[in-house]
């Protein structure tokens, strides 16, 4: 593209005309002489209307107010003349990028589809339907004509098609015959785009046309209807994958150990915080490793948040054993201090934690977009389930744990030194906690208030699963999860969330011990 | 032994002497001392911890800067301002126990504080019994007037409306999701926007409201809604009164989700500079806020503001926003008062003080109205790249605030007025005060 444009730089002559006059409305800093100028330069023909316009897009297109010249900065940093194609050695003093708002960037991407209609990258000539067909721009179908006529590719040529049926069904004087066609090329899409687009058709349609239109739009919404159920049970599970992150930490500090923890929050703050404190490393000193930077992080919290566990478990949870009230106020107040010294260390704003690459954006599958972020920390979540999960049962610490908690006095009598796994135990719930943090940090807000938000979701879901049972805990967490999203949508969020709180008291009532009850000596101890 | 006594009776009266000198020396060092040191007390009730120190740390800052610049101009009056600094901690009762220790115990001229409503509302009692002024910083919902509050922030007909106005006649937009955090400020400012629309004929079917509670974190299903209302066929916006915390999320969603603002544009009133330094912001090029001040608007009085602002923090990355301008006026026009009357006598300073002009950093003249609000401009701004604003459309002029809105049955016809009616919520229909519209 560089090297057209650069041809086209020494071949163009340097005529004042209709399109040098175009041009020069960029640097007139008004955004309807602006809009104006993207249609002329877009409908002039002239080879440098793709570099102008794509330019424009990025933030590449400079004008100086003074001499009312355009340049366009290219992507190797070298500056031609937008009018002219000559290249300049460098930006004049005042020249500032054209400004856009969103009118005139919906106008460079409608342009731009027509411009790339022809592109030789298959996956641009999509992207060009696609906003062809948002548009339905009357002038584009010479080139829709055109282009399906020599595609090749099935894909881009179904999108080549459905571009056509949008620009059909908005054109006032095409044929019913052909407006029935693009009904039902319409409707074969039935997504939501196409639903607008037949929503948005006037009254003024041929009876015929109008019922199917009618009955297209009737059909996606049934589709779509269905869809939505999928979407729901979706976002239910990513909902309850974030509750059984949050929650599995207590699971083992609160549900095994028996501890009320009230600081477990910080614990997962602390993992946001470590991740903060990661990236900004890498941010400042490795660019390159940023997309692992969560992997680094992952660790990295564990450490952190399970260290700052023992020791809370060491210097305060010791001597409260037994007493539950006492370990209660003190974890509270403990939750406080640890939030106030974050604010202190980092000030009380928000800090920016980054997605990386493979975090961002989303994919379609039928009619829902799944969002990689939300995929990711459930994929992460029920792994950290299983690892925490093979770690009770096949490691030898697992066994202590398990012994300790089943019969202290047997355990110490069979030499288990319980004070350690004690330590430890409260110190792998909080490393636990700590790596929820990591995930979090991905959804949510980095700052002191971060563990707040979470620590009554994660009680609601230990208490609800069946304290000291993991698996109580993953059922109960996706639980809630689903049936809060399919509340939702009826009861809005406010109520919905009052609604599950409701039928946890109601479940409580007939099952105080949860989903599922422990069995055994522990339920007495 | 006579000689003995004499020389321990002269030591005894020397001693006695020096040590009379010595106290009054002392004393009258400390008696000067005093004189110089007398000083105004200026309170700051902004928390300083809890979920609100995010957005009010900074405002603390603000004032303690704008005194440090006062006091380097000399003061008010020939005494030096001394700032009393309370943490109220986010906690609403906790706002009026502060404030009455400011106002009794510290003897402070005028607080500078609060953010949200209920912080405001709670603490209104205590200024009218104990008689002192608050100015109060931040966009709220209107519907009020008072004898001892100055309202420095954006009323509804300030931001609001106006924001909705530029949607309606620049982007065309038919269809409006109303979304906000479900407390006092969204609902009240969503009423008024409710039937403003309605009053420009938009239907109901075409109004979508949504309330989440604060720091809702989980957007997946009211993003997704948006997306499904804004596919009606019909241009469609997002009003956001969505508050604090919760906002990262939703942009995060909105983003991830690829609503664009080329298709879907969200207009916020509570996302400035400072919220949006926790996002990365590239996905949310082109979304919009309405405030008052941004800190990309070229001013000299701005440039000067920013580089004097990022000196004092020591940061050169610290950013500006719209409540800090409004304690920058705020400050400034309650300076003038006193000095105008001569004294920090509440009464007189509130009297005083409607009709004071204050320059505001966007390069116009702020003017503190009869009923306690300020004249101001409105900006719509895009957000850019880089977590700045890029302004694209403004007021003609400055706009007025209203204490109450012009678009709500019960509150049309009342008008607050502490000049001439000496009256917070006068009835120009009834002609009495206190009447509620009919």
């Amino acid at each position: 593209m560089l090297a057209i444009s650069l041809a086209v730089a020494f071949a163009a002559p340097a005529l004042a005309g209709p399109f040098e006059d175009a041009v020069a409305k960029f640097a007139n800093d008004d955004f309807s002489d602006t809009d104006e100028a993207i249609g002329a330069v877009a409908t002039s023909g002239n080879p440098l209307a793709f570099p102008i316009i794509s330019a424009l897009q990025d933030g590449r297109l400079s004008a100086d107010p003074d001499t009312k010249k355009v340049f366009i900065t290219q992507a190797d940093g070298k500056i031609i003349d937008a009018a002219t194609g000559a290249a300049v050695d460098k930006l004049p003093d005042n020249a500032a990028a054209v400004r856009l708002n969103n009118r005139l960037r919906r106008a460079v991407e409608a342009a731009l589809g027509g411009l790339t209609l022809l592109s030789p990258d298959p996956a641009k000539r999509i992207a060009a339907a696609q906003s062809v067909f948002k548009s339905h721009e009357e002038s584009a179908l010479s080139v829709i004509d055109g282009a399906l006529a020599k595609e090749t590719n099935k894909s881009v040529k179904a999108a080549f098609a459905e571009a056509r049926a949008a620009i059909l069904l908005y054109k006032s004087d095409a044929t019913e015959v052909e407006k029935l066609e693009a009904v039902a090329v319409v409707k074969a899409r039935g997504d939501q785009e196409a639903m607008a687009l037949l929503t948005g058709l006037g009254g003024d349609l041929p009876p015929n046309v109008a019922r199917a239109a009618a009955s297209a739009i009737a059909s996606i919404q049934s589709n779509l209807a269905m869809w939505s159920m999928v979407q729901n049970a979706w976002y239910g599970l990513s909902l309850g994958s974030v509750l059984l992150l949050a929650a599995i930490g207590l699971a083992i500090t609160f549900g095994v150990m028996g501890v009320i923890n009230m600081a477990h929050g910080e614990m997962v703050m602390l993992g946001a915080y470590t991740t903060f404190v990661v990236q900004e490393v890498i941010r400042n000193n490795y660019p390159g490793l940023f997309d692992y930077s969560l992997l680094i992080a992952v660790p990295l919290a564990f450490l952190v948040a399970g260290a700052v566990g023992v020791a809370i478990e060491r210097g305060i949870i010791r001597f409260l054993y037994g007493r539950p009230l006492e370990t209660l106020l003190a974890t509270w107040g403990l939750s406080l201090v640890l939030q106030q010294a974050v604010r202190t260390a980092f000030g009380p704003t928000n800090r920016e934690v980054g997605n990386p690459s493979w975090m961002s954006g989303a994919f379609e599958l039928g009619q829902i977009t799944i969002t990689y972020n939300r995929l990711w920390i459930l994929c992460f979540t029920l792994a950290v389930f299983v690892i925490l999960l093979a770690m009770l049962r096949y490691t030898a610490l697992g066994l202590e744990m398990r012994a300790v908690t089943q019969n202290r006095r047997m355990a110490a009598s069979m030499g288990i030194a319980t004070s350690r796994v004690d330590a430890l135990t409260f110190g792998l719930g909080s490393g636990i906690a700590g790596i929820a943090g990591v995930a979090l940090s991905q959804i949510d807000n980095v700052s002191p208030n971060l563990g707040q938000s979470y620590i009554i979701d994660s009680f609601m879901v230990v208490v609800f699963g069946g304290v000291g049972n993991l698996w109580g805990t993953l059922v109960g967490a996706f639980t809630l999860g689903i049936a809060n999203k399919f509340l939702e949508p009826v009861a809005g969020a406010v109520l919905g969330k009052i609604a599950i709180l409701v039928l946890i008291i109601l479940f409580i009532q007939k099952r105080p011990r949860g989903l599922f009850a422990l069995k055994g000596r522990a339920v007495e101890a | 032994m006579l000689t003995k006594l004499t020389h321990d009776i002269a030591t005894l009266s020397r001693r006695r002497w020096l040590a009379a000198t010595a106290g009054l020396v002392l004393g009258l060092a400390a008696f000067s001392n005093a004189k110089a040191q007398e000083t105004i007390k200026v309170g700051v009730l902004h928390s300083l911890s809890g979920t609100m120190a995010i957005s009010e740390t900074t405002l603390k800052d603000t004032i303690l800067f704008l005194i440090e610049e006062q006091n380097k101009k000399g003061g008010v009056l020939g005494k030096k301002l001394e700032p009393v600094v309370v943490d109220p901690a986010s906690n609403w009762p906790l706002f009026a126990e502060k404030a009455r220790e400011l106002i009794t115990k510290d003897k402070v001229s005028v607080v500078f504080g609060c953010w949200t409503s209920v912080s405001r509302k709670s603490v209104l009692p205590v200024f009218k019994e104990l008689n002192s002024i608050l100015f109060y910083p931040v966009q709220y919902e209107g519907e009020e007037s008072e004898r001892n509050v100055f309202y420095t922030g954006a009323a509804p007909n300030q931001q609001a409306v106006p924001a909705v106005d530029y949607l309606m006649k620049d982007e065309k937009v038919k269809r409006w999701v109303l979304a906000g955090t479900d407390y006092v400020y969204p609902r009240t400012t969503n009423k008024i926007l409710e039937a403003y629309l309605k009053s420009k004929g938009v239907k109901q079917e075409d109004i979508m409201i949504n309330y989440t509670p604060f720091g809702h974190s989980d957007w997946q299903t009211i993003v997704a809604d948006i997306k499904k209302f804004g596919s009606a066929g019909k241009k469609t916006a997002v009003v956001s009164t969505i508050n604090g915390d919760a906002n990262v999320p939703f942009y995060k969603e909105l983003g991830n989700q690829g609503i664009k603002a080329t298709d879907i544009p969200v207009v916020a009133f509570s996302v400035g500079e400072e919220e949006l330094a926790g996002i990365d912001t590239k996905p949310l090029l082109g979304h919009l806020a309405a405030w008052n001040y941004f800190q990309s608007i070229k001013s000299p009085e701005n440039e000067k503001f920013i580089k004097a602002w990022q000196a004092y923090t020591k940061n050169p990355k610290r950013v500006t926003n719209d409540p800090m301008e409004a304690h920058v006026i705020g400050f400034d026009m309650w300076v003038k008062a006193v000095e105008k009357v001569k004294s920090t006598d509440p009464d007189k300073v509130i009297d005083a003080l409607p009709g004071i002009e204050a320059k505001n950093l966007t390069g116009g003249t702020s003017k503190m109205l009869p009923n306690h609000h300020i004249t101001k401009p409105v900006f719509i701004g895009e957000i850019k790249a880089n977590g700045q604003f890029d302004v694209v459309w403004k007021t003609p002029g400055l706009v007025a605030g209203d204490a109450w809105s012009k678009e709500l049955e019960g509150s049309k016809d009342l008008i607050g007025d502490w000049v001439g009616k000496k009256c917070g919520n006068y009835n120009t229909k009834t002609n009495k005060c206190g009447g509620q519209g009919s």
